[in-house]
């Protein structure tokens, strides 16, 4: 996916630039429409200061001068930049992840998927009590919760299978399954760590400042989530459930549903 | 009465914003008593971590390489300002000609669900144009904490059991990133613009 997004990106960019100097108008008189002086970038308005206002519109072959010039140190910059944040970041994410590991190590995932636990029946009506999916899922949640990337993945593809164990129908989502990943793709940090560090790299003055909205709007996210599964699950319904004793083979439970439809 | 709510305002936004600030020393202190308290050996724990954090910093190095310059060059060909202007005329024309400054979020919320490398790049991108303590810095930072690589997720997961028929899950996914990026840009304005 984020090739094909990477490579138009650059095609587009790389075309663009190079029709619009070729055919475009020249930057001065663009500049008269309102629209255009509003979206002008800083480097644009130092050039215009360089040249003049009034100054002569440029030729076609200075645009392309231009527009090449542009596009090259545009990239350069950028990727200078980048690593420029990169170093920026390793101290606060060395700091960050320091203190997750001391967090991991005391146990604190799973003191937390412990208070996590009482959700778990009214969020997932359909997995039996102790059965080992409660488990990994509120484990998957409480590192989840608290910023562990690295932790909450393995945890959360155990999940899957445990829930997978509970599948009728092993092609076909379940219920539960659709609302644990409703709930993972809804975000449930509670501290980013990793935005606040990427805020203090690029030279904020109060990195931590968003963290209040943050934890706000991706409440209301969660909560939207688990709504919204909770209400189109009864517009995509399971197809036609085994009966119990056939519970173990998917292939007869198919041949059971043609029946019941006939 | 006006004046008694702007005045219970202020003092809410202040609160909010102390509430901010004491996040993270917050979490410190649980963090080391409850170490303490199960006497973990915190220091060696801390340098193990803080090694990791090393290497993901470093190693996201070409990633990041890989996206800012790409979104830089197409910055520069002038592409991206001619549909802003564009998509700014179709909004004055529909009369929201005062929502155009969030125009500049519009990149990070049609990439945000499919690529977290890609969502990360375009938000450093605004931090760098706007300034991470804008508007536009703020409520990309509350964006990016409350959405998620939905598309990504949902493919790993599910392709880790074998499920194909995913039913409703996609769209419960992209209705939570939806209300995401509404209440980011609710909550902005609210605790940012007072």
């Amino acid at each position: 996916m984020l090739n094909k997004v990477w490579f138009a990106l650059l095609l587009i960019g790389l075309l663009y630039g190079f029709g619009k100097a070729m055919l475009g108008s020249p930057p001065g008189l663009e500049a008269q429409t309102p629209a255009a002086t509003a979206t002008a970038s800083a480097d644009d308005d130092s050039r215009a200061d360089q040249a003049g206002v009034p100054a002569k519109p440029p030729s076609r072959s200075e645009m392309m001068t231009d527009m090449g010039r542009k596009l090259t140190t545009a990239g350069l910059d950028a990727a200078k930049g980048s690593v420029e944040i990169c170093i920026g970041l390793i101290g606060v994410m060395a700091l960050w992840l320091g203190f997750m590991k001391i967090a991991e190590d005391a146990g604190l995932v799973a003191t937390l998927a412990g208070l996590l636990r009482p959700l778990l029946g009214w969020l997932f009506p359909d997995i039996p009590k102790d059965h080992p999916a409660g488990g990994a899922i509120v484990m998957n949640m409480a590192a989840n919760i608290l910023g562990l990337d690295n932790a909450a993945t393995p945890l959360g593809l155990k999940a899957m299978q445990e829930l997978q164990t509970l599948n009728l129908q092993p092609d076909t989502a379940t219920n539960s399954m659709a609302m644990f990943l409703a709930i993972n793709t809804s975000s449930i940090t509670l501290l980013p760590f990793t935005i606040i560090g990427y805020r203090a790299s690029m030279g904020s003055a109060d990195p931590a400042a968003p963290v209040l909205a943050m934890i706000c709007a991706t409440t209301c996210s969660t909560i939207a989530g688990v709504v919204a599964c909770r209400f189109l699950q009864r517009f995509y319904p399971v197809p036609r459930p085994p009966t119990a004793s056939d519970s173990s083979d998917s292939k007869k439970a198919a041949s059971t549903g043609q029946e019941v439809a006939r | 009465m006006n004046s008694l709510f702007l005045l219970m305002r202020d003092r809410l936004l202040d609160t909010a914003h102390m509430a901010s600030q004491w996040a993270v020393p917050a979490i410190f202190l649980v963090i080391i008593l409850v170490a303490w308290n199960r006497r973990v050996p915190m220091y060696e724990s801390f340098v193990t971590g803080a090694k990791e954090g090393f290497n993901i910093s470093v190693m996201i190095i070409p990633y990041l390489v890989a996206i800012l310059s790409v979104i830089a060059v197409f910055r520069a060909s002038g592409a991206l300002d001619d549909i802003k202007t564009g998509l700014n005329w179709m909004l004055a024309f529909v009369g929201l000609g005062h929502h155009g400054d969030k125009l500049e979020l519009l990149p990070l919320v049609l990439i945000r669900p499919l690529s977290g490398g890609g969502a990360r790049g375009v938000m450093l991108d605004l931090f760098s144009q706007h300034g991470a303590d804008s508007f536009i810095g703020y409520a990309a930072s509350v964006i990016q904490g409350s959405t998620e690589t939905t598309f990504y997720v949902v493919t790993v997961y599910f392709g880790s059991v074998g499920v194909r028929k995913i039913r409703h899950t996609l769209w419960a996914g992209l209705i939570a990133d939806l209300v995401g990026v509404v209440a980011a840009l609710f909550f902005t304005s609210l605790l940012f613009r007072g």
